[in-house]
């Protein structure tokens, strides 16, 4: 935090050159702020780009109350609605947003049987492309509660100040997001894990 | 006081956030333990976030980083020029 204060002094004093070490923590989290909502690598790593440029353009604006991580994440949420926005209208994003949709899906998926420790489970690329697409599938307004949390690994507080939102809501969209990505996901959890195979006949065949 | 599986669902996000207050966390702790439903819930649910946080889920492009300060460089250099006229 002092560190990045002193940098982004020394920056706006035209020690220009910093902005790239300021920066540099925060280009993953930039991209992925923007990827989980436009779900094209190009457009993301565009928008990524264009979050830095406008920080570094904006720079003389961000007040030392908020974290820079925080100012910098609004910035990129910013961005990445925006880019949204503009698939949608030329007609590339066809997500359905009906929230309707959606009213029954909070309930979670019981699976008894899957156990299986994550970081076997990810050595297998395919359930990584499923996390993805979960995490892309969702509504906009879970998907960025989601992102920011369980992505980004932002706090209540810091994930309400991004979105401009009452932390009970990030609780309460956080919640119904998880339990969404939860029920989608637990089919190929059974998929890639297989249940133990149990009984006389289980024990035979093992 | 003894919970519905409904509402256990309900916790399960602060509960694995560590954000239950004490008197909930008790009787949700004490559901689990004698739930085999619930407790492969939030098993379930706490690794599908393990799997989302990893790292390799969802990964940079190639060569993002290079292309990143390049574009920035040119800005940087363009805008200071400018300024210092």
């Amino acid at each position: 935090m002092e560190r990045e204060k002193k940098l982004i002094s020394r920056i706006l004093a035209r020690e220009t050159e910093l902005f790239h070490d300021l920066i540099r923590p925060y280009e993953r989290m930039a991209y992925l702020a923007i990827f989980a909502m436009v779900k094209n690598e190009a457009d993301a790593e565009d928008g990524a780009q264009d979050v830095m440029i406008s920080a570094f353009r904006n720079l003389r604006s961000f007040r030392g109350d908020s974290k820079f991580s925080t100012w910098l994440v609004t910035i990129a949420m910013n961005e990445g609605r925006k880019r949204l926005r503009k698939a949608k209208a030329a007609g590339i994003e066809s997500l359905d947003e009906d929230m309707a949709d959606h009213e029954g899906d909070f309930t979670p998926a019981a699976l008894t049987d899957w156990r299986e420790i994550p970081s076997v489970a990810l050595e297998k690329k395919e359930l990584r492309a499923k996390v993805r697409e979960a995490v892309q599938e969702l509504p906009d307004i879970y998907r960025e509660v989601v992102v920011l949390r369980d992505l980004e690994e932002l706090n209540q507080e810091e994930t309400a100040a991004a979105l401009g939102i009452p932390i009970t809501l990030v609780k309460v969209r956080l919640h119904r997001g998880r339990m969404m990505m939860q029920k989608k996901l637990v089919p190929y959890l059974k998929m890639v894990a297989p249940p133990p195979k149990r009984g006389f006949l289980g024990r035979l065949l093992q | 006081m003894n919970l519905d599986c409904n509402r256990v669902w309900e916790y399960i996000s602060e509960y694995i956030d560590h954000r239950l207050e004490p008197s909930v966390l008790a009787d949700v702790e004490n559901h689990l333990e004698n739930c085999e439903i619930c407790s492969a819930v939030m098993d379930s649910t706490r690794n599908v976030l393990v799997l989302t946080a990893d790292d390799r889920t969802f990964e940079l492009p190639l060569g993002f980083s290079e292309r990143l300060h390049r574009r920035l460089e040119s800005v940087l250099r363009a805008e200071t020029g400018r300024r210092a006229d």
